[in-house]
């Protein structure tokens, strides 16, 4: 029987080498007259072992990672098919630490499968929520994600339901109103990659979450929005969508249910600010991606004018396990008014960077050290950006903050998409500041003044602070920056620069130190 | 060794097929930025002679086409080298040393961000983030992402792509 052998396709294992890899294992196998079946799964998540390559033997999957094309002849030597010892071997992976002590919901396939097989997408719970779906009522549909708690992942934490309940409401030119599913894909922070793992790992479970959203709000058509930056996922995600389509969940008449719904990928083009939900919509209409002011609500007037369900990757690849497993269940995760996951991830200068989907309420130190293993660079940390380059910077002081939206926020921060960047001691936190501003500078549309004139001021003021002679200057300019930080606050039309205060401001706040 | 993929070869820009292109594109709503794509896939560039064209199958004026255009980092008004390098400049990778690697690229290539190699080989772009966050800091040549980059590893891969363009004139 041929041996199965998993090699993910996936950024992260192919930025490593995984393409040799395969390239390797295929040579050495015929070479060596063996009989194996290279699988190309996603990444289960954990970064640092990647590439990560696995076997099915008897006794589980039995793990070797980080593995370069230069380890694959040892490897067969090593007799790794049959599991064999090697100074790369991990066990059977399941059983490490790092995923053993996770709570995988939206994550629960991600990596374990084919990524793009139907089949195996089945095999795992795929498609159970929509079979559940399709015997609801659109009202019942909705209720469900009410009851789950489910908030926005993309950052911005709005009740899911509440929203999909405004669209399914929605009938501007009655019952045959268009309406539209958009994805927003464009997952452009900094220290942020569920969306992309997710869409490479299991991009069936997004198309199940949008199948499932078009049925609630009675929508017909959807779009993903994805970054150019991310070329290897639009190949997956559209392969993912050939084979949906091929086995009926796509098209004309869903399984025979009479209703329709189709999927189409649109690519970004460079531009941060098409990651809030107004600039994308522009930006998939073919034009500039300025803000639109709000309201209107895309809810009720969003893209092409017509209602619109805009939700961020993770929130709609969750979809499908509430509506297989039920709200409540979903609900019995997290605490307080943050219920159920969030795949957090761990990026910048870390030992064990990966995705760690966690209940929320788990501590920042629990995930950097436990699940981290502290800096890779061996240095004490300094500072941790929590929620994208408009989250807050939090010294080790704060680590003991509960990862949860309302604990956060009273700390000063911003969960946001929970993307977590570490840095050691070597970063200049004036530096860090400077750099918001000048991000800011280069991404805002354009289309409101203190977005637009305020980061060119931020960063003038911040460079006038580092170079004041005098602490009385110095003192003076940081009047000027919080003054001006304010108003940009309080004024921007979007978040851009509505947040871009937030790291100047908390880096000044735990770093005025390193102003000078 | 490093996974390497061939040098992109671009077409030379006529209105001809550059109407040919994009035509498929007439009835997709809101599918300008869908067309651009497609120009700069085919041409390397969007070609400034092209932008009436587009005007007239979307039914939007030139200004229009202008400011979409150069709204957005990616679309080239010239032609790139052989190989687009863009190097990721965000928050993660600067804890990983993004800014000297970037120093180190900027030395070895004899080029600032969007300028290309006199012999036609690299363009190199700045980019913010590539969704390797855990493995940086992260560079991308044309639809290769590569992680944990040094400037030692920088060179090898940039010498193999040269020897690779070199072989493929």
């Amino acid at each position: 029987m041929s041996i199965r052998i998993y090699v993910p396709r996936e950024t992260t294992a192919s930025s490593l080498g995984a393409e040799l890899v395969v390239e390797a294992i295929a040579t050495e196998a015929k070479y060596r007259n063996l009989d194996v079946t290279i699988v190309r799964n996603g990444s289960r998540g954990a970064c640092f072992l990647e590439p990560l390559v696995e076997v099915e033997t008897a006794n589980g999957r039995v793990g070797y990672g980080p593995v370069t094309s230069d380890d694959v002849h040892e490897l067969f030597d090593a007799e790794f098919l049959t599991g064999g010892q090697h100074n790369l071997s991990l066990g059977n992976v399941s059983e490490l630490p790092w995923f053993k002590n996770q709570e995988r919901l939206t994550f629960a396939r991600c990596g374990l499968i084919a990524a793009t097989s139907v089949d195996d997408y089945k095999s795992l719970g795929g498609f159970v929520g929509l079979q559940n779906a399709l015997q609801k009522s659109s009202a019942d549909i909705v209720k469900e994600v009410l009851d789950s708690g489910l908030r926005g992942r993309g950052g911005a934490a709005f009740p899911t339901g509440i929203k999909w309940k405004t669209v399914m409401d929605a009938q501007p030119d009655g019952e045959h109103t268009q309406k539209y599913i958009v994805c927003n894909a464009d997952e452009g922070d900094s220290g942020t990659f569920s969306d992309r793992m997710i869409m490479e790992g299991d991009p069936l479970s997004l198309v199940e979450g949008m199948l499932i959203a078009g049925i609630a709000v009675g929508a017909t058509k959807g779009y993903i929005y994805l970054r150019s930056e991310y070329p290897l996922t639009q190949v997956i995600l559209n392969e993912a969508i050939a084979n949906a389509h091929k086995a009926g969940y796509l098209g004309a008449n869903i399984l025979g249910s009479g209703k329709a719904f189709d999927l189409e990928v649109r690519m970004g083009a460079g531009s941060y600010v098409c990651g809030e939900e107004t600039s994308l919509l522009e930006s998939l209409e073919g034009k500039r991606g300025e803000i639109r002011p709000k309201p209107p609500l895309p809810a009720l007037k969003g893209l092409f004018g017509k209602p619109t369900v805009v939700n961020n990757v993770i929130s709609l690849a969750t979809i499908p396990v509430i509506l297989e497993k039920g709200g409540k269940h979903y609900a019995n995760f997290g605490r307080g008014r943050s219920l159920g996951t969030l795949p957090f991830q761990l990026g910048g200068n870390i030992k064990h960077g990966g995705l760690v989907e966690k209940a929320f309420g788990l501590t920042l130190r629990q995930l950097i050290e436990d699940f981290g293993g502290g800096t890779y660079s061996g240095n004490p940390l300094r500072a941790v950006q929590v929620g994208g380059p408009l989250g807050a910077y939090f010294p080790a002081e704060l680590l003991d903050t509960p990862l949860d939206y309302e604990d956060f926020a009273k700390a000063g921060g911003m969960l946001g998409h929970g993307g977590v960047v570490v840095f050691d001691t070597s970063v200049n936190m004036a530096r860090m500041a400077r750099f918001s501003m000048e991000f800011c500078a280069a991404e805002s549309c354009g289309k409101c003044t203190p977005c637009r004139i305020g980061s060119t001021r931020g960063m003038e003021t911040i460079d006038r602070i580092v170079a004041a002679k005098s602490e009385h200057e110095r003192e003076y300019q940081h009047i000027i920056l919080k003054d001006l930080c304010e108003t940009m606050e309080s004024t921007s039309l979007c978040a851009m620069g509505g947040l871009t205060p937030m790291p100047v401001m908390s880096a000044v706040k735990h770093f005025k130190g390193d102003f000078q | 060794m490093m996974q390497t993929a061939s040098p992109a070869t671009f077409r030379d820009f006529t209105l001809e097929l550059a109407t040919e292109v994009v035509e498929e594109f007439r009835d997709q709503p809101g599918a300008l930025i869908v067309a651009l794509h497609k120009l700069q896939e085919t041409f390397g560039y969007v070609d400034e002679a092209a932008m009436p064209m587009l005007g007239r199958l979307f039914n939007v004026s030139r200004a229009e086409v202008h400011g979409v255009t150069s709204f957005y980092h990616d679309f080239r008004r010239h032609k790139p080298g052989r190989y687009t390098v863009k190097v990721c400049q965000a928050e993660a990778c600067q804890a990983m040393g993004s800014e000297q690697l970037t120093a180190a690229v900027k030395q070895q290539l004899g080029i600032d961000f969007h300028e290309t190699t006199a012999d036609g080989n690299f363009t190199l772009e700045p980019v913010y983030c590539l969704g390797n966050c855990a493995c940086s800091p992260n560079i991308i040549v044309d639809k290769q992402t590569y992680g944990r980059v040094t400037p030692k590893s920088f060179q090898a891969l940039t010498n193999a792509l040269a020897s690779k363009a070199a072989g493929e004139k």
